[in-house]
């Protein structure tokens, strides 16, 4: 039998947040952007089916990175716990808030109690009446949770995507010019010399939260409507 | 009650996390059942509460209408002169309500919320037929209530995706579903409101023609049944009438449904010269 060997807190700790961070970066980026009239999420993701964007409720959507089966059951959950807040109380009582300190404290106790963490990050957008209303939180896989403003990018080369965001990112560009920023961002290559990919839409999964939208604000853009949207304005808003 | 049971850490318990279930009522029988209807204990005795009364359905070429008049009532009182009771299920369906109407609001509130639960989780929308399953299901779990007096029984329309068409569903107590064949009235206005469908309704009527023919009827079951409520237009209150087709549930509004009853009386009016 081997003696078990001591590992000081914080090494522990290390281990396991080097571990969850390296499965998160092995993935491919989400980015998040605010737009005039909206949020805006956008992945490379052939998937028709497998979603890193959706819904949670009227006017609260979710990205995720990282392991599909474990930030799928975050989604479920998140639906479940948005359902069950709007049925028992109402509709408009269902926060972004509420649902990233239930995530925080789910992500954290896995993170602290169990043998693996939850190799996943997320952000939780909930649209406003304008702009400065909107919130986007960022959790990672610690259950630490940070409010952005503007955008977000997580998983594979989240740093240096977010910098090629931030240097054109500005409050209030329309939904075009945003997914412009987004597509060309995830198609930037990693290297010096090797040339930059040109994103077709079939190859993205872009969704929206609408403000305009009158209740249900989450909408996904695919096929014409996504090819339509990087030379319209606002078609998203229903006719 | 709390309405998210404790776990010990402060996270999302299990009833959360568990992969598997699309349907919310599965999951609220989980977490936090005192919410569904069925568990409640209704006790005795003669409980007078407020009831909801007439709903007609009628199809037309390339879908249906749904209308509900009114009124509820509680004993021999008017309970309310403007309450609805047809209310959009998700986009392509309707529900109608008829019975013990605090129960059937909430049963209206947690199909809507089923059905968009389902499309939230799968990504997809339900069948027609699933539709009207899971509303059949919700029933069943009222059976206990429905055998204390409080029943309630819906009317669901909707516009078939895959075939095309608009279909109308009927239900019992017990849950039965029935579909039925190009109209059907459920209430207590219904015997009468059924006659007058028989009368007017036609093959290949268009969406116009079917709402015309649906507020007919709720006026002949409003003429001879104390309980319906008919078109009000001293007080602007019209029926709740809706269409549903392959662009989706559309309220009809109230010019419309002025101008068709406002029709209607005329042609009820005593020396017309068509009478």
């Amino acid at each position: 039998m081997s003696m078990p060997f001591y590992v000081s807190p914080e090494q522990l700790m290390k281990d396991r947040a080097d571990f969850a961070r390296k499965g998160i970066a092995r993935g491919r980026s989400v980015v998040v952007l605010q737009y005039d009239d909206g949020i805006a999420f956008a992945s490379q993701n052939p998937s028709r089916a497998l979603h890193k964007i959706s819904e949670i409720y009227d006017r609260i959507a979710f990205a995720a990175v990282g392991k599909y089966n474990e930030f799928e059951n975050l989604r479920v959950a998140g639906v479940r716990y948005a359902d069950l807040r709007g049925y028992s109380y109402d509709r408009v009582d269902v926060t972004a808030r509420g649902l990233a300190n239930a995530y925080a404290q789910t992500l954290g106790t896995v993170f602290t109690t169990e043998s693996k963490p939850l190799e996943v990050e997320l952000v939780v957008a909930e649209v406003g009446a304008d702009p400065i209303s909107d919130q986007l939180y960022r959790l990672t896989y610690d259950g630490s949770v940070a409010e952005e403003q503007g955008y977000v990018v997580m998983g594979g080369q989240a740093e240096r995507l977010g910098a090629l965001v931030g240097e054109q990112w500005r409050p209030g560009l329309p939904l075009s010019d945003v997914l412009q920023i987004a597509v060309r961002a995830l198609g930037s290559s990693p290297e010096d010399g090797v040339p930059n990919l040109e994103l077709a839409p079939a190859q993205l999964e872009v969704a929206v939260l609408d403000r305009t939208r009158p209740r249900r604000a989450f909408r996904r853009l695919t096929g014409d409507l996504l090819t339509a949207t990087l030379g319209t304005e606002r078609p998203t808003a229903d006719h | 009650m709390s309405l998210v049971p404790p776990s010990s850490s402060g996270r999302l318990p299990a009833a959360f996390t568990t992969p598997g279930s699309a349907s919310f009522v599965e999951f609220l029988a989980q977490a936090a059942p005192a919410l569904l209807p069925g568990n409640r204990p209704a006790g005795g005795g003669d409980l007078v509460v407020p009831h909801a009364t007439t709903i007609v359905a009628v199809r037309f070429d390339g879908g249906i209408v749904m209308a509900g008049d009114r009124r509820a009532t509680a004993g021999s009182m008017i309970a309310s002169r403007h309450i609805e009771k047809v209310f959009a299920a998700d986009d392509y369906s309707a529900i109608g309500i008829a019975g013990s109407a605090g129960l059937a609001i909430e049963l209206v509130r947690l199909f809507q919320l089923e059905l968009e639960h389902y499309e939230k989780i799968e990504g997809s929308l339900l069948s027609l037929d699933g539709k009207a399953n899971r509303l059949a299901t919700l029933l069943r779990g009222n059976l206990g209530l429905a055998m204390q007096g409080l029943a309630v029984v819906p009317l669901f329309g909707g516009y078939d995706l895959a075939r095309a068409v608009g279909r109308i569903f009927s239900y019992d107590v017990t849950g039965g579903r029935y579909e039925e064949q190009d109209h059907h009235a459920i209430g207590s206005g219904s015997v009468f409101a059924r006659g007058s469908l028989k009368k007017r309704w036609r093959p290949g009527l268009d969406a116009a023609g079917a709402v015309e023919v649906a507020v007919e009827a709720l006026v002949d079951a409003a003429d001879d049944d104390s309980a319906t409520g008919g078109p009000d237009a001293g007080r602007r209150i019209y029926p709740i009438v809706a269409t549903v087709d392959a662009a989706g549930y559309r309220q009809v509004g109230d010019e419309q449904l002025s101008a068709v009853s406002g029709r209607i009386a005329v042609e009820r009016q005593v020396g017309d010269p068509r009478a």
